[in-house]
């Protein structure tokens, strides 16, 4: 063939109408329902490994596996693959009453012995669930009738908010043993309301709708989930209609969009921004934590840094969660900060001096905050300076209580029980605090196994006073979740923070 | 007996550079702050479940101990297995080096005939105003990185004008036939044309990503090597043949021209599979790069090992095949 100009414009247009072949578009209406999901999911098994304690791949995981008890979208359980559960009138054995009618994405049906044989499994240390410590707490499961009951070795009143958290999947038992670890993470199966058609690694999943599934079949039948880890690419792809549905957005672009071809919701999410306090060097004085803690304005910096999107916050609970105290709030107060650091010989011209650490696009506007937080402490007599870390950084020095004297982070608590709050982030012991005071640990010490759940939601509020009094932590805000989507589905947000597509609608 | 010489010597020091790079590797990631038990240890996690987890995963042992339990798998094609997707890390990263591979020649493709042209039309019309407009182009698309090309083009082709798609390898409804992962040439191979416009689609603005500022560089370098055979006597004695100039440009001028190119572009093809990770991260493209980025951020030291070992072989054996295409094309080598 001889390529003249004429030939190679014929085939660039070739080419070019060839690659719009298969481009969705906004007004059709939505036969297969794509969603640009910001992370990978690197593996179908959410019990073992990194990916079970990753809260961002949760929403796919419970896509296609059915948790213990169903978690509602306000974090509050509701019967799932268990309608009934508690604890023996002694709280020696728990007993949990298990769904009938319900099959496995290959027909067989659920029973009684998948629910029993996963609590044995992820109890067994050898099985190397990072959960085990939890799972551990029992032991001796077994089967009577629909009924499982297991012995509880160590009391923890948490046990059951577990099964609709991280790892607390059921998987088939019988398919499991059959295929292996191997062949169950190239064919996974689940009770949930979608089923796994194909999984390309880094780069989608694609699901079909569980006609079966006991909580009603989806609306939509096809999902597909298209892995785009990066922001600017995701709102590409809603704003071109490659995709229906996508989150986690840079809140100038979500503002830029929702009002125009594609709407948006924004809530309140289980996350929450913190700055650690790590009891060394100033640290130590009690009149350094609370100006620290006096000088910020959460609600400017939730205003001008993230357009409005967060929920200041004074302790490290979230209104949804069971130990929230709207009564204890730290004020905004630059004067009382002045004050304080002067009763320690600390001023404008002679700061006290300590260094703070921060990811950087971690989270939005992270170290953005950080600066417009060491902005307004520079203004009372605080000189801090930042350290941009990455966040596999923050987890090994955390484990080994070796922060800097304030360290951002962010904590997510799905199950919004104090324990997984305020709990392992502030109990001394714990690998996951850098706050050893004695008196905070004599404090937590007894709720740990307290089994009157008033006293033991009372006895965190007091917790969470105590700090907040004296500045062991300082709660910045609760995150909001950016949801953009086409006009043809309608998306339940889930406070959680997990993107569920059993949960999105036809509009 | 040159070329088989130089064969001989470089994969010779082919193998101590691999040897040097697995020592780096392995013991910079273990180095570095943040190791995976740290990445999984749940809120709650006792001393006991760092221990049990450490063992679980073979951390436990002394760095050295570590090391040579990797070496004596790697010799025997084990590489161990991935933290995070718990899949044999050879299986996982073979399986994505077609997809990295294609969409680096297709760039590269780009590149040289973006470049190429550039550098032809540049000296066809020497002197003029479009040569300086090909320079003003060059100079942009060297001055832009790679990923920014990348947000401009999703932004036009993408967004403003979308006809090629932003995210992917292949669009997930379509059943593929494929029996490698090469699914661009088996395409051709099958004449399935649909999934080969699909697959150009998808990869057409990674790749030209990539290919911008590669394209650049070769449209310079071959305009400057033109210019100068231009000026040789031989090309002198085309001309007064009476052979138009562009006959004297594309039949005489640039096969000499275009050798010191060639070894540029060998050199610059190892940076532009380098240029992947980021490329492919932006495009949720589904190859070696991305999952090295998610290996990373994860800190699946098997996986980061294995990636970083792949890469290293991909580039001696690129650098080395040029070596060798360098000494058969050129005379000198060639008669030495």
């Amino acid at each position: 063939m001889k390529l003249n100009r004429r030939s190679l414009l014929k085939l660039s247009a070739a080419t070019m109408a060839a690659g719009t072949i298969g481009l969705p578009a906004f007004a059709q209406q939505i036969d297969e329902l794509v969603i640009a999901y910001n992370v990978n999911l690197p593996s179908w098994d959410p019990t073992v490994g990194p990916s079970a304690v990753n809260p961002t791949i949760q929403g796919i995981y419970q896509s296609v596996f059915d948790q213990y008890i169903l978690q509602q979208p306000d974090l509050k359980p509701a019967p799932g693959l268990l309608t009934e559960w508690g604890w023996n009138d002694d709280k020696t054995q728990i007993w949990m009453t298990v769904r009938d009618g319900v099959t496995w994405h290959d027909g067989s049906p659920f029973t009684a012995e998948d629910v029993a044989w996963n609590l044995a499994r992820v109890a067994n240390p050898e099985t190397g669930s990072p959960i085990q410590f939890v799972w551990g707490t029992l032991a001796n499961h077994r089967v009577e009738g629909n009924k499982v009951i297991a012995d509880v070795v160590q009391f923890d009143p948490t046990i059951f908010k577990w099964m609709y958290f991280l790892t607390g999947y059921v998987l088939p038992k019988a398919y499991y043993e059959k295929v292996g670890a191997e062949g169950f993470e190239a064919a996974p199966i689940g009770t949930g309301p979608y089923m796994v058609e194909k999984f390309e690694r880094n780069a989608f999943v694609r699901l079909k709708a569980n006609a079966n599934y006991w909580g009603g079949k989806p609306d939509f039948d096809t999902v597909t989930i298209k892995f785009v880890p990066d922001a600017a690419a995701r709102v590409a792809e809603v704003e071109s209609g490659n995709s229906h549905v996508t989150l986690e957005m840079p809140y100038e672009e979500y503002d830029r969009l929702k009002g125009g071809p594609l709407a948006g919701i924004a809530t309140p999410i289980s996350d929450i921004g913190m700055i650690f306090l790590n009891d060394i060097e100033a640290m130590t004085d009690p009149n350094v934590r609370k100006a620290a803690a006096h000088a910020i304005d959460k609600q400017a910096i939730i205003d001008r840094l993230l357009s409005g999107y967060g929920v200041k916050i004074d302790t490290l609970e979230t209104p949804e969660y069971d130990a929230y105290d709207p009564s204890i709030t730290v004020e905004y107060s630059p004067e009382k900060a002045v004050e304080l650091l002067a009763a320690s010989g600390y001023s404008v011209d002679n700061p006290v001096k300590f260094k703070i650490q921060t990811t950087k696009g971690f989270k939005p506007k992270d170290y953005e905050m950080m600066q417009a937080i060491v902005g307004l402490w520079r203004k009372v007599g605080i000189e801090a300076e930042i350290e941009v870390y990455e966040i596999a950084k923050h987890y090994e020095l955390r484990a080994a209580d070796q922060l800097a004297p304030a360290a951002f982070y962010n904590w997510g608590n799905s199950v919004g029980d104090p324990t997984t709050s305020t709990g392992f982030a502030m109990f001394g012991p714990s690998p996951h605090s850098v706050w050893d005071g004695k008196d905070l640990i004599d404090m937590i010490g007894p709720l740990w196994g307290e089994k009157d759940e008033a006293k033991r939601i009372d006895g965190w509020k007091a917790v969470d006073k105590y700090i907040a009094e004296n500045a062991l932590v300082i709660p910045l805000l609760q995150y909001v979740q950016p949801i953009l989507y086409a006009p043809g589905v309608v998306v339940t947000p889930h406070a959680s923070g997990a993107l569920l597509p059993h949960l999105m609608k036809r509009a | 007996m040159q070329i088989l010489r130089i064969l001989f010597l470089r994969l010779l020091t082919t193998l101590v550079t691999l040897a040097g790079v697995a020592v780096i590797v392995f013991f910079v990631i273990r180095v570095v702050p943040g190791n995976p038990i740290a990445m999984m240890l749940p809120p709650g996690a006792t001393e006991a479940d760092v221990a049990r987890l450490s063992a679980l995963y073979g951390l436990d042992k002394p760095l050295p101990t570590q090391f040579g339990i990797w070496v004596a798998g790697v010799m025997q094609g084990d590489f161990g297995t991935s933290i995070t997707t718990r899949q044999p890390v050879l299986q996982l990263v073979l399986s994505r080096l077609p997809a990295t591979l294609e969409l680096s020649i297709m760039a590269l493709v780009m590149a040289v005939i973006l470049g190429g042209i550039a550098a032809l039309v540049g000296t066809r019309r020497r002197g003029t105003g479009t040569e300086g407009a090909i320079d003003i182009a060059n100079g942009m698309a060297l001055s832009v990185p790679d990923f920014l090309w990348g947000l401009i083009l999703i932004l036009v082709f993408g967004v403003l004008v979308p006809v090629f798609h932003i995210s992917g390898r292949v669009t997930p409804s379509l059943d593929l036939p494929f029996t490698t992962n090469f699914y661009l040439f088996e395409s051709l191979l099958r004449l399935r044309f649909d999934l080969w416009a699909d697959i150009v689609s998808h990869m057409f603005m990674p790749a030209l990503a990539l290919a911008i500022p590669l394209a650049a560089i070769i449209g310079q370098l071959l305009k400057q090597s033109l210019k100068e055979t231009m000026n040789l006597d031989y090309v002198t004695l085309a001309r007064t043949k009476g052979y138009g100039e562009t006959r004297v440009i594309l039949r005489e001028a640039l096969r000499n021209a275009a050798l010191p190119t060639l070894t540029l572009v060998g050199v610059q093809f190892t940076f532009l599979i380098g240029g992947t990770v980021i490329i492919e991260r932006l495009f949720s493209y589904e190859g070696l790069g991305n999952m090295a980025i998610d290996a990373v951020i994860n800190r699946d030291l098997p996986l980061i090992q294995g990636i970083v070992i792949l890469f290293a072989v991909i580039f001696v054996a690129v650098n080395m095949i040029v070596d060798l295409l360098y000494a058969v094309l050129n005379p000198r080598l060639r008669h030495a």
